[in-house]
């Protein structure tokens, strides 16, 4: 084994995944999260129009893959007069394709509160909009946080996808080096790792937030 | 009008869902400092009733009007604005508690105070500890509901319904959800209210009770009222047939 390249080749990896991978998985799934909320309560508006446009929206992106959607978004537009650069490009694609499965998660969750929840709401005087963000969403958070966890890791592992479009992230860098080495089994099973140990992070700090969110219910 | 008017008259209500027909002109009047006991077979439409009141469900028409306003025509183009002022005048205690289990009970309680009627935060937390030692619930502050027993979460749901100073306080089966040795325990928190001249409806199947705290029952049965008056009266010598007959399943229920 060439430890001297797992060395040399470790750090230029790392750092395209905490420049790359980590600040776009955040950045896509923070973007990503806002925009469902908004899909997810058009969805559960009880207006006709409103909850088309929402179902629509998430049947498209549920149903087309993930790499056709970055392409149509980076070599496509372009066709049509719309340049976007890299970065920008895998964040938009990444956030409208969060907002998909998020959205379905989050309108399942809100449903999932009892309807005497919404109706204590009103009886203290409460409006709508006061009762969804002091009463339901608090408790929609909660049980939504699993698949939302589940989500977000899918997103990271995801990201490696934006390689194609020529940001550097954590497998373009391991793509670069391996190219110029030729040592395509060590380091995209370096690369590997390093993903896993991202995910395993993230998913200690799902059972965290899970205990937090949990504190108030019965074990 | 005048402060002898009733503190609410709701008259010729209707509510249909789908096409059965729950509420079938209903009149009521409550006067200030009253406690009416609303009684009546399951699917009467209580529940409904209490709901319209506080502006939870729109009836079809009708027209419910407090002393002072506000005052609802329902049937032609209610503005929903309108309708929900209904729940600046009364306040509902649920069958089922309905507590928000992410907030501790003083937040539960200081919740409408300070979110809705924005009081000062300091205000609605003396009130509220004032009101929950009055419920012997002074020591629960800051337990979440799911750490309470159903007797005293529906003290902290009355409680909840105070502490926003409501005139009418509107009461669905508070205690049907318990098990029978906490009954005892709300109802006496109840009665307390009763004394203190709080303006109350109450949808109850304890009788005993009603013939003890009301002033008045009423009693429904088909989406109407069938009958109403002095407890001693309907309760124990009702004048229509359908009153003799729940009474007497509800004494002696085999
Ligand atoms: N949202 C609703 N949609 C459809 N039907 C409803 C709805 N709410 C109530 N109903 C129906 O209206 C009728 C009256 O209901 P309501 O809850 O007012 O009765 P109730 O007198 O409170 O009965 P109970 O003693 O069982 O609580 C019932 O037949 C019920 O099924
Ligand atoms: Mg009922």
């Amino acid at each position: 084994m060439d430890w001297e390249l797992l060395r040399t080749s470790f750090w230029p990896m790392l750092s395209g995944g905490l420049t790359g991978t980590i600040p776009l998985s955040i950045a896509s799934f923070a973007i990503g999260l806002a925009l469902a909320l908004v899909v997810a309560l058009m969805r559960i508006s009880g207006q006709p129009v409103l909850s088309g446009i929402a179902r629509f929206y998430v049947s498209v992106i549920r149903g087309t893959p993930l790499l056709v959607q970055l392409f149509v978004i980076f070599y496509g537009l372009p066709s049509i007069g719309l340049t976007i650069d890299p970065w920008p490009s895998a964040i938009i694609a990444f956030s409208l394709n969060v907002a998909g499965y998020a959205a379905e998660i989050l309108r399942a969750a809100i449903l999932s509160v009892p309807k005497g929840q919404w109706e204590a709401g009103h009886t203290i005087g409460m409006s709508r909009a006061l009762t969804l963000r002091r009463v339901i969403l608090p408790q929609a958070a909660r049980v939504s946080v699993p698949p939302l966890s589940n989500t977000f890791i899918s997103l990271v592992k995801d990201t490696s996808l934006a390689s194609l479009i020529l940001v550097t992230e954590l497998f373009r860098e391991a793509q670069q080096i391996a190219a110029f080495s030729q040592q395509f089994m060590l380091l995209y099973l370096e690369a590997a790792a390093i993903y896993w140990v991202f995910c395993l992070v993230l998913s200690s700090g799902q059972s965290a937030l899970e205990k937090r969110l949990g504190r108030y219910v019965a074990h | 009008m005048s402060p002898t008017d009733p503190l609410l008259t709701a008259t010729g209500l209707r509510k249909s869902f789908g096409d059965t027909e729950v509420l079938k002109s209903i009149d009521l009047r409550i006067d200030a400092g009253r406690v009416v006991a609303l009684v009546g077979p399951s699917g009467s439409g209580k529940t409904t009733v209490l709901r319209c009141l506080n502006g939870l469900e729109t009836p079809d028409g009708g027209t419910v009007a407090f002393r002072g306003g506000p005052s609802v025509e329902f049937g032609g183009k209610v503005s929903k604005k309108e309708a929900l002022s209904l729940r600046d005048r009364s306040a509902m205690v649920f069958q089922g508690y309905n507590l928000f289990p992410h907030m501790t009970v003083l937040e539960n309680i200081i919740e409408g105070p300070v979110r809705v009627q924005k009081r000062p935060r300091k205000d609605a937390v003396a009130d509220a500890e004032r009101l929950l030692g009055r419920v012997g619930l002074a020591g629960k502050r800051d337990d979440y509901p799911f750490n309470l027993s159903g007797g005293q979460q529906q003290r902290v749901g009355i409680v909840r319904a105070l502490a926003l100073q409501p005139d009418l306080l509107l009461f669905d089966e508070p205690t049907s959800a318990l098990d029978p040795e906490l009954v005892g325990e709300v109802l006496t928190v109840i009665k307390e209210l009763a004394e203190e001249q709080w303006t109350m409806v109450i949808v109850t199947h304890e009788l005993a009770f009603a013939r003890e705290v009301a002033d008045e029952v009423v009693f429904m049965d088909g989406g109407v009222v069938v009958e109403h008056g002095h407890p001693d009266q309907v309760l124990r010598d009702p004048r229509e047939e359908r009153t003799r007959r729940f009474v007497q399943r509800l004494l002696h229920p085999f």
